[in-house]
């Protein structure tokens, strides 16, 4: 019974969700947040590249940027002005008054944006809700076979089939 | 020079609208001038390749030559470019890159029309679509981007260069590859269209699809792995997919043609889902098309900007044609594609196909719907947001996880029905190794999952992972089992006659098992590090087990370019194990930087080391060190998966060909044998 589909899909559920609540472990060290933050965050040198990741040769702004990450994340206050460590929130806030809402790397989680979020895992929802009911409507409308009186034509086809349905 | 090209390419439009025409009339009407008027038309088709391979060639040579008065050549080459990158000249600007499409779709034309014995009306419908699409790209290589434009004025001595980021030897077989597999398409939508047109009767079409569509996929998937190597071996960031939306037009025609080649099967054996494996090609051509409407268009903004102009109008309105022919045609003969059988079970191969089919079209989904998003939201909230790498790791990873899923469970499964206890007498061993797997990982300390959602995602591919190898292997063993019980042979050598008696299956296990390779490779990246220090000579960095020195810097010239290098000893553990050379140039023709990194890879780990710069106080290199686990796995996965697609092309041989034991035999040992499973 353990076996059934309806109890995968219950469990297939209940992991889905139960990752939804990883990674909200205890505070983190400047520097991997100087990691997280870095690659939430766009390189505006016009390159289209994660902020830690922009190679451009002598690109001025991955540097000051990054900096300025920095300072935000240290508790010396240099660079944007604040004498403690700012909020994850805070830290990329401030980024997008400076450098404008391209400057994040994903859509946020707020207004409009949230859309894109919701719209994937909607599509998911909605195309297994459908592609069940569909095989459970098709499963319904089936209809019985005799299995008497069949002519010798008849149970050729039924070789045929039976062949087609294990070969492959 | 230039002249020849240009002729070549109208008399190749012209010849192609009259493929177009005489091929319609010759399929209109009956009769013998009517058969001869359709001869003319594939023979007309077959001159159109001839004309456009003039036209290309007229292209290479010009820029063997340094023929300068050609703008083209002139932007795109330069006098010390080595030979590979002249022929390379041919793809890497939007009007060469187009003569090149329409070159391999005249090639895919040829073979097609060559083969026309094959089924001669089939191919003479779908000649006529070949033609159609050879006319819109020859109409662009003519009047929108024709690559035989002069210069006007006086010519300069040197032309610009090829993009630096393009002088990388697998830049010479990438783009053709990719090529390949995006107008390779175009040969299954033309068959599927043709069999919907002329109402074809019986399933041939379907197989003649199958195999050219196997053969597409097989090089678009060459296509984007060399492209995901490319851009780990040249950019230097580190890594080797940005999900940029040049990256993402290739993904999408891959995803869907990834779906219909297992939805397909549905279709040979039982004879349903005829509608929806029609409509997986149409997509899968539209969304090739659409690719190149995005990436060209500059629609939206992508680290390949090398590609961009005004040509998208001509893209759109030829895919809302080719939309609205689709839909026409599909409309008119609708009823011919009702499905021969009904699903029986929720529990059966057909509905693994269908749930298989639903992720994969919903990663598409995912990734058009991440692509396009930037200018949805501009157009409704008047702002740009940007859609990078955050955002489809997230969204695509668990649609990932669950497609592995199905990758274990779907081979299991029988066709018509399959009973519980079957699946839980299979599955139950592999999944007690998985999960002793997760354990074993867990209790080693190698994973944390419970630390970041990128451990516990990793933990969960590698467990998903040797849930779908084991079910493999499983169903490898247990065919060969039965073949050695019947013949007599070893274990290995009845795996062979396994996989020669139904390559597709087994091509296609294998293909399976190439996946897990590479997806175990995508796990590695939620434990990449990275470090940037300046060295000085003698001077050291480290990154975990790896201790970087730098022996020496210097510089170099030649006639291409000039660089700077640095000489970095790599030990391990105390010990020195390699000296790497991690390099930055300057192109002299375009004056563009370009970094080489230098990369050590083993099975476990790449070390790569990137020369980002110098100090301008002291001059001392610059060195970003990236350590990347199991990146190998993913290029090694991605030959394997060739090998797969290869295998499943290659016909099975009869089973009576075989050696079978005589009957007693077999009768006597039968009495010990096992049940070979379902």
């Amino acid at each position: 019974m353990l076996w059934r589909p309806k109890y995968i899909l219950e469990a297939l559920a209940i992991t889905l969700v139960c990752v939804g609540f990883l990674g909200a472990g205890p505070s983190r060290s400047a520097n991997t947040r100087f990691n997280d933050l870095g690659h939430k965050l766009m390189c505006k040198c016009g390159c289209n590249q994660i902020l830690l990741e922009c190679n451009h040769v002598g690109c001025n702004y991955s540097t000051q940027m990054r900096d300025e990450l920095l300072a935000a994340l240290t508790r010396d206050g240099s660079g944007l002005g604040s004498s403690t460590p700012d909020s994850d929130d805070l830290v990329l806030q401030s980024f997008v008054q400076k450098y404008g809402a391209t400057v994040l790397a994903a859509p946020t989680t707020s207004g409009f944006n949230i859309v894109a979020w919701i719209v994937p895992f909607v599509a998911l929802v909605a195309g297994l809700g459908l592609v069940t009911v569909i095989v459970r409507k098709w499963k319904f409308r089936l209809q019985p076979v005799g299995a008497q009186d069949l002519t010798p034509s008849q149970l050729d086809e039924f070789r045929r089939r039976a062949r087609e349905d294990t070969e492959l | 020079m230039s002249d020849l090209g240009s002729y070549s390419l109208l008399l190749g439009l012209a010849l192609s609208v009259y493929a177009f025409v005489a091929g319609i009339i010759g399929v209109a009407r009956k009769g013998h001038s009517a058969e001869i008027l359709g001869e003319t038309a594939r023979r007309a088709g077959i001159a159109v390749f001839g004309c456009v391979l003039i036209a290309a060639t007229v292209l290479v040579v010009a820029a063997f030559r340094n023929d300068f008065s050609i703008a083209y050549i002139l932007h795109h080459s330069n006098v010390a470019l080595s030979a590979p990158y002249k022929f390379a000249v041919l793809w890497s600007g939007q009007e060469g890159s187009l003569l090149f499409w329409s070159l391999l779709l005249g090639g895919y034309g040829l073979v097609l029309r060559l083969r026309y014995k094959v089924d001669a009306k089939l191919v003479a419908y779908a000649s006529i679509i070949i033609a159609a699409v050879q006319i819109f790209f020859l109409a662009l290589n003519n009047f929108a981007a024709n690559p035989f434009g002069i210069v006007t004025g006086t010519i300069p001595p040197d032309g610009n260069g090829l993009n630096p980021l393009l002088q990388y030897a697998e830049m010479v077989i990438h783009p053709p590859m990719l090529y390949l597999g995006y107008v390779g398409m175009t040969v299954p939508f033309a068959f599927a269209l043709a069999a919907l047109i002329m109402k074809y009767p019986g399933e041939k079409w379907i197989h003649i699809t199958r195999r050219w569509t196997m053969v597409t996929w097989a090089f678009l998937t060459c296509g984007i792995f060399l492209g995901a190597h490319w851009a780990y071996a040249v950019l230097g960031w580190g890594g080797y997919w940005g999900w940029d939306p040049v990256e993402n037009a290739s993904l999408m025609p891959w995803l869907t043609g990834t779906a219909f080649l297992h939805s397909v099967m549905m279709q040979e054996k039982r004879g349903m889902l005829k509608v929806w494996n029609m409509w997986l090609i149409f997509a899968t051509f539209g969304l090739s098309i659409f690719g190149t409407l995005l990436t060209r268009s500059g629609i939206v903004s992508s680290v390949h900007a090398f590609a961009q102009s005004s040509i998208g109008t001509w893209f759109a309105v030829f895919l809302a044609i080719v939309l609205a022919v689709c839909v026409f045609f599909f409309v008119m003969n609708r009823g011919h594609l009702r499905s021969e059988n009904r699903l029986e079970s929720l529990v059966s191969r057909e509905s693994s196909f269908l749930f298989n089919n639903l992720i994969l079209l919903v990663a598409c989904f995912t990734v058009l719907w991440g692509t396009l998003f930037p200018v949805l939201s501009e157009w409704v909230e008047g702002t740009k947001v940007t859609v990078g790498a955050p955002f489809f790791n997230k969204v695509n990873i668990p649609v990932a996880l669950l497609l592995l899923l199905l990758t274990a469970v779907g081979p299991l499964l029988s066709w018509r029905k399959t009973s519980i206890d079957s699946i839980r007498r299979n599955l139950l061993n592999p999944s007690l190794l998985a999960l002793g797997a997760g354990i074993a990982i867990i209790a080693l300390g190698w994973i944390h999952p419970w630390r970041e959602q990128s451990e516990f995602y990793a933990l969960m591919t590698i467990m998903l992972s040797v849930l779908v190898a084991c079910t493999v292997i499983s169903e490898f063993y247990r065919g060969a089992r039965v073949i050695a019980y019947q013949t007599g042979r070893n274990i290995l050598s009845s795996v062979y006659v396994l996989t020669r008696r139904n390559t597709r299956r087994y091509g296609g296990y294998i293909a399976h098992f190439a996946a897990i390779v590479v997806m175990i490779g995508f796990a590695g990246s939620a434990f990449n590090q990275d470090i940037e220090r300046e060295v000085g000579n003698g001077e050291s960095m480290s990154i975990g087990h790896y201790t970087i020195t730098c022996k020496s810097y210097t510089q170099d010239d030649n006639a291409n370019y000039s660089s700077v290098w640095a000489i970095m000893d790599i030990s391990r553990d105390g010990k020195k194990i390699d000296t790497m050379f991690p390099e930055r140039r300057i192109y002299k023709a375009s004056q563009q930087p370009a970094t080489m990194p230098a990369i050590r890879s083993t099975i476990q780990e790449d070390l790569y080391l990137v020369y980002t710069g110098n100090n301008p106080d002291n001059g001392h290199p610059i060195i970003r060190a990236h350590l990347n686990p199991l990146v190998s796995w993913i290029w090694t996965g991605s030959g394997l998966l060739l090998l797969g697609t290869l295998l499943a092309l290659i016909p099975s041989i009869a089973t009576s060909r075989v050696p079978v034991r005589s009957a007693a035999k077999v009768l006597a040992d039968s009495r010990q044998a096992v049940g070979a499973g379902d």
